[in-house]
């Protein structure tokens, strides 16, 4: 019955996914060459300032330091943009909910698609910057046929997304304050995932290799740093772990967001 | 006897009225702890039922407040009543806030295609449309300028344009008679009296008998919630203006 609805409704998807790419780089001069350009910035910003500081330190873990930074980068800005922008579609889309009969999870899952779109092609940066190591020599990333399952890591990554997005869309009918909340949460992430630094330079501290440890997060980018940038098969418990725990959330949010949208009109 | 094209079956609609509306974490957490979490219940509809044959044009009549846009909601789809059940046969326009799906940023144009597929039609199907749609808006000139350019009536014109276009079965109209300047609302009341012509069933809200009267056959006439009076509609829209002179 959700399927059948879901393929009754995919013109609107589309259009919907289609609208959030054009309208998110219509009024920029660059246009969606902003894909490019934020993550190349953002990362010569980032290598500059803390690959002074920790990257001389590369060791089998690291490899290449602006490669191990930019994968951690482009991961985690899909995974805070699409939820933040799922979290909000909702209450954004009140006056057609409020008018028109319409499967209301469109639009969280059209924001995590939209956004899972435009970070595809921000990848094109990544294998930009793979390229330019391996031809200047410089610490090449080790290329390997495990490149291939890259896509295994994004998918989870994007059923965690799309379960995230569900719950914290249905939560922010409800609750206006959940956005400030969230914002706080998703820099915290960004400190606790091993983005900018690798896990073995935090120390011997137990605890907080064991939060580290259970971050979902953590887990999808090891296995995408394994993939492309190490050269070596993915961890299979990363795997289980990180797929378990999407799923759970897809679960969790699919149910919340089903139990709660027949309320939603009454207070958006 | 054949089906009904809109069938209401002793369907409820109940509001939690607060005192105050709390639409954040924080109050919510306070009102927990304080165990102040009081509702008073609202039912905006009470036990409704009523049957549309397909062809049959109904006037729905009421005072405000009496659930008529509760009423117009359910049947829409858009709320879920609390008690009793809705069914519907056939392709749904409802006419109740024009334009309401349009993005602003968008581009007229752009907007025909999102609007459908809000209603569930197909690009192919849309793009089939398109002209008739345009033309009948009457704004060639400005289907590429973003809508946030448009002005109010430009806007009902398009929406208006759009949903009257799928050729419907059942068509639920809010007043919106009234879109735009004399000549277009000429033009839009023919287009709505050529559908009534080719046999739609219609649900039309009114607070103008004079309307109901000439555009409807049957009528309901809501209070408080519940049905008052159902039945022809020149009976049910004598029942009405009694009331009104009585107030």
């Amino acid at each position: 019955m959700f399927f059948r609805e879901l393929y009754n409704y995919r013109y609107l998807l589309r259009e919907i996914v289609a609208k959030n790419i054009k309208i998110q780089y219509r009024n920029s001069v660059l246009g969606i060459f902003w894909t490019f350009l934020q993550p190349l910035l953002t990362t010569l910003v980032l290598v500059f300032i803390f690959g002074y500081l920790w990257g001389r330190d590369s060791g089998e873990d690291i490899v290449n330091y602006p490669i191990y930074l930019l994968c951690g980068r482009l991961l985690y800005e899909f995974y805070s943009q699409s939820t933040k922008r799922a979290m909000r579609s909702v209450t954004n889309s009140a006056s057609v909910i409020k008018k028109v009969k319409v499967p209301k999870y469109i639009y969280p899952l059209s924001n995590v698609i939209s956004n899972f779109i435009t970070f595809l092609i921000s990848l094109l940066v990544l294998a930009g910057f793979a390229l330019f190591f391996f031809l200047t020599k410089n610490d090449p990333p080790r290329i390997t046929p495990y490149a291939l399952l890259f896509p295994a890591p994004l998918l989870i990554l994007f059923l965690l997304c799309t379960g995230i997005g569900l719950i914290l869309s249905s939560l922010a009918v409800f609750f206006k304050d959940i956005e400030y909340l969230y914002d706080v949460f998703c820099m915290l992430l960004f400190y606790f995932t091993p983005i900018l630094y690798a896990p073995r330079q935090l120390g011997g501290n137990r605890v907080l290799h064991m939060a580290l440890m259970a971050n979902p997060l953590y887990s999808i980018l090891e296995m995408f740093r394994d993939c492309v940038l190490r050269g070596q098969l993915l961890n299979p418990n990363h795997l289980f772990y990180s797929l378990g725990f999407s799923l759970a959330v897809l679960l969790i949010g699919g149910i919340l967001f089903w139990k709660k949208q027949d309320r939603f009109i009454l207070y958006i | 006897m054949e089906q009904p094209a809109i069938l209401v079956e002793d369907v409820s609609m109940m509001f939690h009225m607060n005192n105050e509306k709390i639409d954040n974490l924080k109050e919510y957490v306070i009102r927990v702890l304080k165990r102040k979490m009081q509702y008073t219940e609202f039912w905006a509809l009470r036990n409704v039922s009523f049957a549309v044959q397909p062809g049959e044009r109904l006037g729905v009549l009421g005072f405000n407040g009496a659930g008529k846009s509760t009423l117009l909601k359910i049947i829409a789809g858009v709320m879920k009543p609390t008690k009793g059940k809705v069914e519907i046969r056939g392709v749904v326009a409802p006419l109740l806030e024009l334009g309401a799906g349009f993005d602003m940023n968008y581009s007229g144009r752009e907007n025909i295609f999102l609007y459908g597929a809000t209603m569930g039609f197909s690009r192919s199907y849309v793009r089939q449309r398109y002209d008739e749609i345009i033309a009948f808006s009457e704004l060639k000139d400005f289907i590429d300028a973003p809508v946030k350019n448009y002005s109010s009536g430009m806007r009902a014109r398009l929406g208006f344009s759009i949903a009257t276009a799928v050729e419907p079965e059942v068509l639920i109209v809010d007043e919106v008679l009234s879109v735009g300047d004399a000549k277009f609302k000429a033009k839009s009341e023919a287009k709505i009296k050529g559908m009534f012509d080719q046999g739609v069933t219609v649900l039309f809200v009114s607070h103008n008998t004079a309307q109901v009267r000439s555009l409807c056959n049957k009528a309901i006439l809501l209070e408080k919630g519940g049905i008052l009076a159902q039945g022809e509609v020149n009976q049910v829209c004598d029942i009405y203006d009694g009331m009104v002179k009585r107030k």
